[in-house]
């Protein structure tokens, strides 16, 4: 199986409370960057969906990783390819010239030119929350789509069982391959996502896996080629375009309380909510 | 003037209740709007919309819908949003986020997810949406004469029904999109619960990792008393002490309850994500540190195994 994984850098989530706003736009100065949480499960997925459990070193298949950025970005990729992706595409492009649907459009070229079985995408990148690139791919494409998949299991390579954790439970479909698949965090659970080569039983470590320093090095001589915008879509226009963003609105200091006794009586007297 | 047409979300042959935040949307957008329907069973669904002042309430009821699937579901909305409107909205639940983004793309039109407002300025129309899980608000334009919208159900109050009786008009199924016959719906699994959704409740009651396997038997009287929905932190879920529905955060659902309790979570940016528009939030941690205490309004420094069960009861002798 060929499976294309897109990947978005994004400042550290787990300091995103730390962000800033300078004049009107998002000021992330002094923050680290990291992959994106759910694309490095898409990858994870997309490496388990590829190998035998059982012997992680040897894929069976092919993992190509895309990212959009400037040069600097390219860390991202590499750091796909020492957890055992193959290629790497990079379009030379900057966020503020980019849309969701401007995404999907070219990653429907990459698609066209690279003919994967499979896309595999994070839900969302935790920056802009937008959840709609693999939808708007999956329907230019005129794919099917399986979105918020907490498991997969592959059907012989030719269809995917998909559960989406939907509101109030899960929904069970079988995509036909080709398709786009979208993950969410539950995908990387020891029995999350398994291929044909993987036996039932398998059970993966909780999580995505790190690189070694080896494959670290040998990361640096995989294949990873620059493409242009404008090779990719001819009409680089946007659909949607940001303007002034702002801090949200700060919340009223809380206070402590000392007892039971004392919130039950702030809860009915002052909050009045109960 | 606007014209917005807004998609009804059924569940079990019912109007989810999530269908009039986006009511409220097409009401604070202007002009007329009109509801869509659709699903087995729209026609008897429809009866319950015609109450909010809809030019009209469109139903499709076709077998062929009863399980959702976004590609059989998409290219009717679409074709129906031909017909003269210029804003699709639909809430921005597991169903309208799967959904919107397709439709979108069938109708060339921006897409403006997840938004939490939207602020109308003769023919400019801005749209404000939650970022970087709720640390920021963006506002964003749609470039397109065509707009498609997600409305977060938290931030657009339900809307009250205004009189007078839209009238229904059934519309033909649209041809399903061709990836359709390469999607088959297999099950839908849902926890079966007497309390409320999680989604619409007045009151959450959410719990962390540290209840441990007594997550129901600390939790149930409290939420009980209270009539509250049961949330849950990812904590919690992953180490198998609640149910994967009740998630509460990024990954999970999204509340703003008037009053959330969170009970043993301590308060992870992915979880806050989920709850930070509740009205007043109520913390009990035994780590005074924990960063729940940065958002909560009241926060009890405490070993929750005696807390709530204190909280129960001191509630009960209080009662009025």
């Amino acid at each position: 199986m060929k499976i294309l994984v897109p990947l978005k850098r994004v400042a550290d989530p787990d300091n995103a409370n730390k962000i800033k706003v300078t004049a009107g736009k998002v000021d992330t100065t002094g923050l680290e960057f990291k992959p994106n949480p759910f694309d490095e499960y898409a990858v994870e997925t997309a490496l388990r969906l590829t190998e035998n459990g059982a012997n992680t070193k040897a894929r069976i298949g092919e993992v190509v990783v895309v990212t959009f950025g400037p040069k600097e970005v390219e860390t991202t990729l590499r750091g796909a390819l020492a957890t055992g992706a193959d290629r790497a595409i990079r379009v030379d492009v900057t966020d503020d010239a980019l849309d969701g649907d401007l995404v999907a459009r070219a990653l429907k070229a990459i698609v066209e030119k690279e003919a994967p079985d499979l896309v595999l995408i994070g839900k969302q990148q935790v920056e802009g929350d937008s959840n709609q690139v693999g939808q708007l791919l999956a329907e230019y494409l005129g794919w099917p789509q399986a979105t918020f998949a907490g498991s997969i299991k592959s059907e012989a390579d030719k269809a995917l069982l998909v559960s989406r954790e939907v509101d109030g439970g899960t929904l069970n479909l079988k995509v036909t391959l080709p398709a786009v698949v979208s993950v969410d965090l539950r995908i990387v659970s020891p029995h999350g996502a398994k291929s044909m080569h993987t036996a039932a039983t398998h059970a993966y470590p909780e999580g995505v896996r790190f690189a070694a320093l080896m494959a670290i090095m040998a990361a640096k001589k995989k294949p990873l080629v620059e493409m242009k915008l404008a090779d990719l879509v001819g009409d680089a226009s946007l659909k949607v375009t940001y303007g002034t963003a702002e801090l949200p609105p700060p919340r009223k200091a809380g206070i402590k309380v000392k007892s039971v006794a004392e919130l039950v009586e702030k809860l009915r007297t002052e909050a009045k909510v109960l | 003037m606007a014209n917005t047409l807004v998609v009804a979300e059924l569940h079990e042959g019912k109007v989810r209740k999530s269908t009039l935040s986006s009511i409220t949307f097409a009401r604070q957008v202007g002009g007329s709007f009109s509801i869509l329907v659709l699903g087995a069973g729209a026609t008897a669904a429809a009866a319950e919309v015609t109450g909010f002042g809809a030019s009209k309430v469109l139903v499709v009821d076709d077998a062929s819908l009863k399980d959702y699937v976004c590609e059989r579901f998409s290219p009717t909305i679409a074709a129906v949003a031909k017909g003269g409107f210029d804003t699709v909205v639909v809430t921005a639940s597991s169903y309208g986020k799967d959904l919107a983004p397709r439709v979108a793309a069938r109708l060339g039109a921006g897409y403006a997810p997840d938004i939490s407002g939207v602020h109308v300025d003769g023919n400019k129309r801005v749209y404000r949406r939650p970022m970087f899980a709720g640390n920021a608000y963006g506002t964003c334009e749609v470039q397109t004469p065509v707009h498609v919208v997600s409305a977060r159900q938290t931030e657009f109050t339900a809307a009250e029904p205004s009189g007078g009786a839209s009238p229904i008009e059934n519309v033909t199924i649209a041809a399903p999109d061709a990836a359709a016959a390469r999607v088959e719906f297999v099950s839908l699994e849902q926890g079966k619960s007497e309390r409320p959704d999680l989604g619409e409740a007045r009151v959450v009651v959410s719990g962390g990792r540290a209840l441990k396997e007594q997550f129901a038997q600390v939790l149930d009287p409290l939420a009980n008393l209270l009539g509250a929905a049961v949330g849950a932190s990812r904590a919690a879920c992953d180490a198998g002490f609640a149910p994967a529905e009740l998630q509460v955060g990024q990954t999970g659902r999204v509340v703003a309850p008037t009053l959330y309790l969170a009970i043993g979570i301590s308060g992870a940016i992915q979880h806050l994500a989920g709850m930070k528009g509740s009205k007043t939030i109520v913390a009990i941690n035994k780590d005074g540190d924990a960063p729940i205490f940065q958002v909560a309004d009241y926060g009890l420094v405490a070993d929750l195994f005696t807390a709530v069960p204190e909280l129960v009861s001191e509630l009960k002798r209080t009662v009025a």
